[in-house]
């Protein structure tokens, strides 16, 4: 049986990826940032895990204007790295799990959310660039991916209250999955930063590192935090931590913190991660 | 905070999102709205595109059934006027990026401040939330 053995939380800047790239993570600016993914990626190492699933936005890569699902699930085999305006990041293709993506996407259905399938599409930083955060720079990701796309771009997104039961959805759908597997999902962008506008660079320290309490422990406060208090205190990008949600409602009632790194800034943004076991 | 039985009114909704200073949000009139100059934006993600629009701005923006206010804004690089146009920056991100601008030195030039200071601002913890949440309110 398939089982969700951890979540973990990760900003997706695409600036990171450009510093991996660049062999620049060690330096003045990005150390700091990349000493606190150190502990993750050994940890990464010692557990193994089959599948990510990857819960992450899309920026204007594979979806424009011409449709825009809410709810979207990646079931194709491979996925490549999009062309984001400067050319595609030289990182591996993305390999999909097919048959654990279908299974999900079929069981979601079933369990009334009604998803968008993902057959073929290219994958922008916000799924290379938390790949590269945990893995480095290998000839191959040492996972398969199923990528769970979220509009957080164009209003309304979905609510944090249903981003997190979908997160529970996607829990019994992945415990009945016949084949043995060790799944891990993964919750990213964030957290506050504002990208436009005259009230661009705002960052909250202090609301981050609440939003980051509540999702230890049995808290389940954070699903009825509302649109309008992410985009006043956080930022019109701070938005995307609704995808956190989807992370914390897939791990069940309780979690233990087995990690957690706070940095500001990274570019426009404030950088921020967890690792989240379920105990129960 | 509010129960998650509650469901909010559209219109109440959309309201609250014009007192946040300082801020556009994407809402579906501003991307019905921008939706030829984000489509636009959206071709520049190829090589080929890329020079044809190098090669000559005026005439590649000619192809997109845009306003002549969404041409203008384009070409001036007027990234606020972009948004008040509907433009997301997710979209224009693709015209700065063809810029070879990154992401601080673009949306730097949507405040107050030249690309130094922000950068300054942002190395010093980034813009305060307070005063910056509510207009009315003024917190």
């Amino acid at each position: 049986m398939a089982r969700i053995t951890a979540g973990v939380a990760s900003s997706h800047v695409p600036l990171l990826g450009v510093a991996v790239d660049q062999g620049k993570t060690g330096d003045e600016y990005f150390g700091p940032i990349f000493a606190g993914y150190e502990w993750t990626k050994a940890w990464e190492k010692e557990e193994k895990p089959d599948v990510v699933i990857l819960v992450y936005n899309d920026h204007a890569s594979a979806f424009d204007m011409k449709i825009i699902p809410t709810f979207a699930i990646g079931c194709g085999e491979r996925y490549k790295s999009a062309d984001e305006g400067w050319g595609p990041r030289p990182v591996p293709d993305v390999e999909g799990h097919a048959d654990l993506g279908w299974h999900i996407a079929q069981s979601l259905i079933l369990d009334e959310f009604d998803m968008t399938i993902i057959n073929e599409m290219d994958v922008d930083h916000g799924m290379t660039v938390p790949l590269s955060m945990m893995f480095g720079q290998p000839e191959k990701w040492p996972v398969k991916v199923v990528p769970l796309a979220v509009n957080v771009v164009t209003y309304p997104v979905p609510s944090g209250n249903r981003c997190w039961a979908l997160g529970e959805a996607i829990a019994r759908a992945v415990e009945s999955f016949p084949e043995d597997l060790n799944v891990q999902i993964w919750g990213t962008g964030g957290m506050s930063h504002q990208l436009q506008g005259p009230r661009a660079g705002l960052l909250n320290r202090e609301w981050d590192n609440k939003f980051l309490d509540m999702l230890i422990g049995d808290s389940d406060a954070a699903r009825f935090i509302p649109h309008l208090e992410y985009l006043r205190e956080t930022g019109s990008e701070g938005i995307e931590m609704v995808m956190w949600l989807v992370m914390r409602g897939a791990l069940g009632k309780k979690t233990k913190c087995l990690h957690r790194h706070y940095h500001i800034p990274c570019s426009n943004t404030a950088i921020g991660h967890l690792v989240l076991e379920p105990t129960e | 905070m509010t129960a998650p039985t509650e469901k909010q009114n559209i219109h109440d909704y959309l309201a609250e999102f014009d007192d946040i200073p300082g801020t556009r949000v994407f809402t579906a009139a501003r991307a019905r709205k921008g939706y030829w100059l984000n489509q636009f934006a959206m071709s520049l993600m190829t090589p080929e595109n890329r020079e044809a629009w190098k090669a000559d701005e005026r005439k590649y923006l000619e192809n997109w059934p845009m306003s002549d206010e969404q041409r203008e804004a384009i070409l001036a690089r007027d990234y606020n006027r972009c948004l008040d146009l509907g433009g997301n920056v997710y979209f224009l991100a693709k015209v700065f990026s063809t810029d070879g601008l990154s992401f601080a030195e673009a949306v730097s030039s949507m405040t107050d401040m030249t690309f130094p200071e922000y950068r300054e601002m942002m190395n010093k913890g980034g813009r305060s939330p307070q005063g910056n949440r509510s207009i009315k309110g003024g917190y």
